[in-house]
């Protein structure tokens, strides 16, 4: 029969191309069923485009400092049309780049809208797919708005990432709602192409799950360039105009109002688990919505297992990219290194930007850690003096006894890509010593890295 | 004429050897004396050594295959000398008990045993350990010997988790503390390991790991003793103000010589080495038809080494400088754990000492290694409010409890031992008297 293969993934995200490109590598015939463009919220309409979009930003704001550093560009102009124009292609040279691994691979895509069935089958408009050893259920998440107040995503006044990222001018002024990493970054690009943001957190500080300190120097940092960051604050009701938006924000005891063009809702997201048949084939959801798993990524219903987004949080591609490497792995039999989920990197990539691994000093407090925070901040780092990148800093918190590092927290220019080294040392165990042991060119922003274990050692060099 | 090369019994109770490893292979020159092969005996890894001058043939016993004393593991021929066949009947397995065809056939079961054998069995280099950073502080700091333990990390590496001897902990996102149901936790294909040492995972309900030579040996030797040895025990409550005070002012003096530090351990060798030449009646040996009483100490002193433990002897303690006994103690016991000891380093001690107090143990009963009549067992050395001189002070205080062969000591003669000990460790000048 042509439509049974070993493994079939249902949604080509990251975490389902992975998977599916893994499991035909162990040797698995696989199916991949994906409705849109292969490569997900993340290549499509996700962190690829807002990366490319954000690299424009970056540029808008260093041109207009280059006077500095003796680059008179003049007057700087700005096209937020272009801008999206160029993350389009980008993410459509992703989304392709996606199908060649799926032919390369031999993996079979079946384009359409899959719903599950019992007995590990699968199925898309009239047919039915039938897998013998697993369905794997990658069907991701997508943005949700704020019904109850009033802010229903309308997609032109009241708006998500997904409109964001097709619009083809800047508007005059916007209200975000949400200052995770999705608000954060939008707040980040409209900024820097000319629009009046005003960035609204409903818990008392932005980035919310990120290190206080690290919360702060973002703060310090939009206020300076001219973002307005109101935290803490309630979205008591808004009420929608034809060309514009009125928000009721109740902040610090006091209730303002906010008239913008636009708002952009980046408070969270929902998962998808409607309609894709969960219930009929025996699959559980949790009281939060995540689909129910146990400790093999299999759901209530054996044979269907779950991955990414709709397994549970935190909802971030790579976590999923490596669940779908562990469930095929483990589906065809072999022993996959544990995942382990409290080593999961995040990463927030506004300029600058704020990545960390691990506990937050605040959780360590909770926790009666006995710990030690090392700090070096980029100021006194001679790379980033040069490039002009010295706002933010390394942190890292150690364990006092055995200086095993529970957490780190790096806000600073390219901080996403240092923040490796320290995800690797925790993977192994490595104490902040064999960090601090292992040389660091100099001079680069790596350098801070060991700087801040030294200075958790009480034996700090450069400062 | 060649020259068979016999599994030779290289320990006083070996009946069969494991070869580690040949250092001659197949068509190699070999002069007499030289190291052809590592052995695990019963108890340490061995050299067997050529007994003839000529060119190593029909090498019969694989590494990692396991044979019989007496059996021919290889022929020593003449150079050019053709020995196609063999000269003498080929050695049984000792697992099978059945004697087999040599060659090809051979080769193949001991190329199945060498993979069989693989987790229990000590590396060639069997100083090196896989640990991580973090997990070689933690042990470092227990006195935990990573040896002992086998771990859960990628390629058996011992982490974290293998020394906290629980189930690990919850995950700890860094994002909200949420939907603990639905995630899958930090140890998917791991199942929650029991304690330590736990074995890797493979998803049966039980593994099946061969008995090594070391643990056959400490099984039969433990099985003789609490059987048929009719134990009891003393246990007394040792102040250890005073050892601890005169260990540090030593310490001291040696460190400003450069010399290497005195432990409890040692001193305990010390003084119980000492409170057997007033109290010979536990300086015994029972043997069947009479009991032999030792006019010299020879201290046998436990040390754990990889899957199973070992008693090195220290010879004449009584006679012995601390500074000497810590310093034989030391390498003994290093030796010990690479199994390096020879036959005579590990046989003959007239009493034991076993001593835990590195794992935190404030008490426990040691088992009596025949025909010695006595062993101590040390707990650890905690401080516990104590009345002197009826005021409530902090003492460090440590429990020793004497397992006794009943045979040979009784009740009151144990005790008078053990009083005289703890007088010692109370007060260590008496030593000097």
């Amino acid at each position: 029969m042509a439509n049974v293969f070993d493994v079939i993934i249902l949604g080509g995200g990251p975490a389902g191309y992975v998977g599916a490109i893994r499991s035909a590598q162990l040797g698995m015939s696989t199916a991949l069923i994906e409705k849109e463009k292969l490569g997900g919220v993340c290549v499509n309409i996700g962190c690829i485009p807002t990366k490319a979009l954000l690299h424009s930003a970056y540029i808008a704001s260093l041109l207009r400092e280059a006077k500095e550093f003796g680059v008179d560009a003049g007057a700087v102009k700005t096209d937020y049309g272009v801008a999206m124009q160029r993350s389009r292609k980008v993410s459509d040279q992703n989304s392709k780049g996606v199908e060649y691994l799926m032919k390369k691979n031999k993996v079979t895509v079946v384009k359409g809208t899959g719903v599950l069935q019992p007995g590990r089958k699968v199925k898309v408009g009239n047919d039915v797919y039938e897998a013998k050893k697993a369905v794997l259920i990658a069907t991701g998440s997508r943005v949700k708005g704020l019904p109850q107040i009033g802010l229903e995503i309308n997609k032109t006044t009241v708006i998500s990432s997904d409109e964001a990222l097709f619009l083809e001018t800047a508007p005059a002024s916007m209200a975000i709602i949400g200052a995770g990493a999705v608000g954060m970054e939008f707040a980040n690009i409209f900024h820097a192409f000319g629009t009046k943001v005003t960035l609204i957190e409903a818990l008392p500080r932005i980035l919310p799950l990120e290190d206080v300190e690290a919360s702060d120097a973002l703060a310090k940092s939009y206020k300076k360039r001219g973002i307005e960051v109101i935290a803490g604050a309630k979205v008591k009701k808004g009420t929608v105009g034809k060309d514009k938006v009125t928000l009721e924000v109740e902040a610090g005891g006091a209730t303002q109002k906010i008239e913008v063009a636009t708002v952009l809702m980046a408070a969270g997201r929902a998962v998808n688990t409607e309609n894709i048949g969960l219930a009929d084939c025996g699959v559980q959801v949790t009281d939060r919505g995540f689909i129910k798993v146990d400790q093999s990524l299999q759901t209530t219903a054996p044979g269907y297992y779950a991955i990414g987004d709709v397994a549970g949080p935190p909802m971030l591609a790579h976590k999923g990219m490596r669940e779908g490497v562990t469930v095929t792995e483990i589906i065809a039999g072999k022993k996959p290194h544990a995942i382990r989920y409290d080593n999961v990197p995040s990463v927030t990539y506004c300029h600058p930007e704020v990545a960390s691994i691990g506990l937050t000093e605040d959780q360590c407090k909770e926790r009666k850690l006995d710990y030690v925070a090392g700090r070096f901040p980029f100021s006194a780092n001679g790379r980033a003096r040069g490039t002009g990148e010295t706002e933010g800093f390394v942190k890292i918190l150690r364990d006092k006894k055995y200086g095993e590092i529970l957490g780190a927290h790096i806000v600073g220019g390219h901080a996403s890509e240092i923040i490796h080294e320290l995800t690797v040392a925790r993977e192994n165990e490595y104490t902040v010593e064999e960090v601090e042991l292992a040389i660091h060119a100099h001079p680069t922003m790596s350098e801070a890295v060991a700087q801040a274990a030294l200075d958790s050692l009480g034996r700090v060099v450069d400062m | 004429m060649a020259t068979n090369v016999y599994m030779e019994a290289l320990s006083p109770t070996m009946e069969e050897g494991r070869v580690v490893k040949w250092h001659k292979r197949d068509g190699d020159p070999v002069k007499t004396g030289e190291t052809l092969a590592e052995v695990e005996t019963d108890k340490a890894v061995m050299d067997l050594v050529a007994r003839a001058d000529g060119v190593l043939r029909q090498v019969a016993a694989a590494e990692g295959q396991t044979v019989a004393v007496g059996s021919v593991v290889a022929v020593i021929a003449a150079p050019g000398e053709n020995v196609s066949a063999p000269s003498a009947p080929p050695p049984p397995a000792s697992t099978g008990g059945g004697k087999r065809d040599a060659g090809s056939e051979m080769r193949d079961a001991g190329g199945g045993m060498r993979e069989a054998a693989g987790v229990a069995v000590a590396p060639a280099d069997a100083t090196r350990v896989k640990a991580s950073p973090l997990a070689k502080r933690m042990a470092r700091e227990a006195g935990v010997d990573l040896k002992l333990l086998s771990g859960s990390g990628p390629g058996g590496r011992v982490v974290k988790r293998d020394l906290e001897g629980a189930a690990p902990r919850a995950p700890a996102p860094a994002v909200a503390p949420t939907v603990a149901e639905s995630h899958p936790a930090s140890q998917i294909p791991h199942p929650a390991p029991l304690g330590i040492p736990h074995p890797a995972s493979s998803g049966a309900p039980y593994e099946d790991v061969p008995l090594t030579q070391i643990r056959k040996t400490i099984a039969k030797r433990l099985a003789a003793s609490l059987g048929p040895i009719p134990h009891f025990f003393l246990t007394t409550e040792v102040d250890m103000e005073r050892a601890s005070e005169a260990r540090d002012a030593l310490n001291k003096q040696l460190g400003d010589q450069g010399a290497g530090k005195v432990s409890f351990n040692d001193i305990i060798i010390k003084a119980t080495a000492h409170a057997l030449t007033k109290h010979p009646a536990c300086n015994a040996w029972f043997q069947e038809d009479h009991i032999r009483y030792w006019h010299e100490v020879h201290i046998g002193m436990a040390v754990a080494v990889e899957d199973g433990l070992i008693t090195p002897v220290i010879r004449n303690a009584e006679s012995k400088s601390l500074a000497d006994i810590g310093r034989e103690a030391k390498e003994l016991a290093e030796r010990a754990r690479n199994r390096r000891l020879q036959p005579n380093e590990y046989t003959g001690a007239t009493f034991s000492v076993s001593n835990l107090g590195m794992f935190d143990i404030d008490q426990f009963t040691a088992v009596i290694n025949p025909p010695e009549a006595g062993i101590i067992a040390v707990g650890s050395i905690v401080q516990k409010p104590v009345v002197v001189d009826g005021q409530l002070t902090p003492r460090r205080r440590m429990r020793i409890t004497m397992s006794c062969d009943h045979r040979v000591i009784d009740g009151a003669t144990g005790a008078a031992f053990l009083r005289t000990l703890k007088q010692m460790l109370e007060n260590p000048l008496a030593m000097l008297l």
